[in-house]
């Protein structure tokens, strides 16, 4: 049984026609390839920002080497296919985190850069982009550049979020952040709308690291938007929990799930038990940071839950002024559409602005969403909420997207495209790229 | 006997994936590593990574195997670096296409002078200093391919069984000298050597060297990895030639 290569959201169901198994990037040869490129790492992207139907994938996994860890300064150089979970067990003991961290470790490096991924941090330090002093790049020409701020700075913005298109990423340089604990601090507080998930939000971003909300979608009316606002710090006592034994919670999934499993009743009453579980207005706990960042990662191949037909993400952003309205205007789109969804996140982007050209936060508020894939009604409930995002000036996080509309793409990221289209290897595409960025 | 982690090590072929699995496994203990092979680049990317993972020094020393002269000057410098050895890994091998040595018997005697006569010479080398020392640990990799024959990779499998049956006697020769050898068995892994081939239960290599691991500190003699294999060979080994001839599969 051949391997296959899927994106976290397993749609679409494309394959490449040809993979490269890079064992070491001393062994990069892109030059005679007549098919376009593209690097895979874990496929933890949701759409096809990480497959390349019918073209040729390198498959980046086992250039997992740590070349320097700089234990004073905490700055570590690494080639592109190390996780975030490997980099943890060798920085956390020594009092380092990764400056930003999706909500999976199961990343690599090269694809936090090429997605310029963001976390619960964002109000405070931008996306990980920010903190990436250097980058070895690969273009299909035979060339390789150091890139930095400095140097080839052209091609250094353009390949922070420029989705693995401006060649292959090697080594990535980045600079950590000091702790003193694995612990946090977490308050988890209750909120009845969509007004109080922001006002709290606000209130909170001042003094607190990493903040997020859960919203329950299925709330309508005055309730809309109610949910959870979750705020945590690192704990600054040295308690000497950086050098515990590092227990990985991981429950299997054996099978992939009925559809059933995930649809609308199921969703609506996780919501409800979600929400209800905390009885108290303000819940304060002293957590690991496993739980506290990667709540899901307990779970290996949680996606395969969502059966067959697989999921789509949806995540926009849009600014702060006229946000409030925009996040009411598409949860009542989507509920009109009938999208349900388990776990939707929102959150208070920064101003801290990425190096990236294509880099997708911008300050604002953007909302997460998961859904288990439906037809038509769904595909044309989620073209409703694009509208709603571009006429706000936001846009859509390529990482997690299956199906946006290429003009309506083009049209978000305009500008920004003038800019890094002629920084593209011209060997290099994804199956991604070719939906959205032609006529 | 209480079993022992090891720390002052050699890792002969230092760049084949198993060996790299193992030498992370001891680096975060802090181990102290001696590495061999043939690519001096990679060979120094790996001793970075050790480094970065918490070894507490990593010495490189490049060269081609098949040169035996330089097996005396490995064997000698790992000595200068390490003081004791607790733990010597002999690693290095290639997976010859089997349908191309049909036909070249040049390449096979090429293929078996790495897999078997180079692992072979150092076998001997390291077991003479340990055994000299009184202590320590020899982990060779052979493979499951040396307990058959088979027509899809005989040349690898002879050389392997070779390596198998010279570490079988080191294991008794040794075993009175307070000095372990651990023969390393694995079923098809997923590296760079069988790139492009699909097995049946392969596994990736950090799983063959969490079990190498163990084995070396319960001084497990024979090693299969993952353990089925130990089931599967034996009926393997039980099958009359008469028949094994006929299952062309194999």
């Amino acid at each position: 049984m051949a391997k296959r290569y899927e994106s976290w959201g397993r749609y679409p169901d494309v394959q490449p026609s040809t993979v490269v198994d890079l064992a070491w990037t001393q062994d990069l040869e892109l030059q005679s390839r007549s098919s376009p490129i593209l690097a895979y790492g874990k496929g933890r992207s949701y759409g096809d920002v990480c497959l390349n139907s019918c073209g040729t994938l390198v498959a980046m996994e086992q250039c997992a080497r740590i070349l320097e860890f700089d234990r004073e300064n905490g700055i570590v150089t690494a080639e592109a296919g190390v996780t975030i979970q490997d980099l943890l067990r060798v920085i956390v003991p020594q009092g380092w985190f990764v400056p930003v961290t999706p909500g999976t470790k199961y990343v690599t490096l090269g694809g936090a850069v090429a997605n310029d991924v963001h976390g619960k941090n964002h109000h405070r330090v931008g996306t990980f982009g920010c903190h990436v002093r250097a980058l070895t790049l690969h273009r299909t020409d035979g060339t390789v550049y150091v890139c930095t701020p400095s140097q080839h700075a052209e091609l250094f913005a353009a390949t922070i979020g420029g989705m693995g298109l401006t060649g292959i990423i090697a080594t990535v340089t980045v600079a950590l952040i000091p702790i003193a604990s694995r612990m946090i601090d977490e308050e988890s507080i209750k909120a009845r709308s969509l007004r109080e998930v922001i006002d709290l939000t606000m209130a909170s971003d001042h003094d607190w690291d990493y903040t997020v909300s859960w919203i329950d979608v299925l709330a309508s009316g005055s309730s809309l938007g109610k949910g959870l606002v979750l705020r945590g710090n690192f704990s600054t006592v040295s308690d000497g929990t950086l050098q515990a034994p590092w227990n990985e919670p991981l429950l299997g999934i054996p099978l992939q799930g009925p559809t059933w499993l995930l649809s609308k009743p199921t969703i609506a009453l996780f919501n409800t038990v979600w929400y209800g579980k905390q009885f108290g207005r303000m819940h304060r706990r002293h957590i690991d940071l496993e739980p506290f960042f990667y709540p899901l990662d307990a779970v290996e191949r949680w996606n395969i839950l969502y059966g067959s037909r697989g999921m789509l993400q949806y995540q926009c952003v849009v600014p702060l002024d006229g946000g409030e309205d925009a996040m009411r205007r598409i949860l009542s789109t989507m509920q009109a559409g009938g999208i349900s969804s388990f776990l939707a996140v929102l959150k208070m982007f920064g101003t801290a602005l990425s190096p990236g050209i294509m880099s997708f936060p911008r300050p604002g508020l953007t909302l997460t969403l998961d859904m288990p894939l439906g037809g038509k009604r769904m595909f044309d409930a989620l073209d409703r909420c694009d509208e709603i995002v571009h006429e706000m000036g936001g846009r859509i996080y390529p990482a997690k997207d299956a199906r946006v509309n290429g003009a309506m793409f083009r049209a978000m990221y305009a500008d920004e495209l003038a800019q890094f289209r002629p920084l593209i290897d011209a060997g290099m595409s994804s199956s991604f790229w070719r939906r959205v960025s032609e006529e | 006997m209480a079993s022992q982690t090891p720390t002052r090590i050699v890792i002969i072929g230092a760049t084949s994936a198993i060996a790299q699995e193992v030498a992370k496994l001891y680096a975060v203990q802090g181990a102290r590593l001696f590495c061999v092979a043939r690519d001096e680049s990679k060979v120094i990317a790996v001793a970075a990574d050790l480094r970065a993972r918490g070894a507490e020094e990593v010495a490189v020393y490049v060269a081609d195997l098949l040169t035996r002269d330089v097996h005396a000057d490995i064997v000698a410098q790992s000595r200068t670096f390490l003081g004791t050895i607790d733990c010597v890994i002999i690693a290095h091998g290639v997976l010859p296409d089997q349908h191309a040595l049909d036909h070249d018997v040049d390449s096979t005697i090429a293929s078996f002078m790495v897999n078997a006569v180079s692992v072979i010479s150092f076998a001997h080398r390291y077991a003479n200093v340990l055994e000299e020392q009184g202590s320590g640990t020899l982990v060779g990799i052979s493979s499951v391919a040396g307990d058959r024959g088979r027509a899809s990779n005989y040349a690898y499998g002879a050389a392997k069984a070779a390596v198998t049956t010279y570490l079988s006697g080191l294991t008794v020769r040794l075993r009175q000298k307070g000095v372990y050898v651990v023969t390393v068995k694995p079923g098809p892994v997923d590296t760079p050597m069988t790139r492009g081939i699909t097995l049946p239960l392969m596994v990736p290599p950090r799983v063959v060297a969490s079990d190498i691991v163990r084995a070396v500190s319960r001084r497990t003699m024979v090693l299969y990895t993952p353990g089925v294999w130990r089931f599967i060979m034996a009926l393997v080994r039980a099958i009359p030639e008469f028949i094994f001839v006929k299952l062309t599969k194999f």
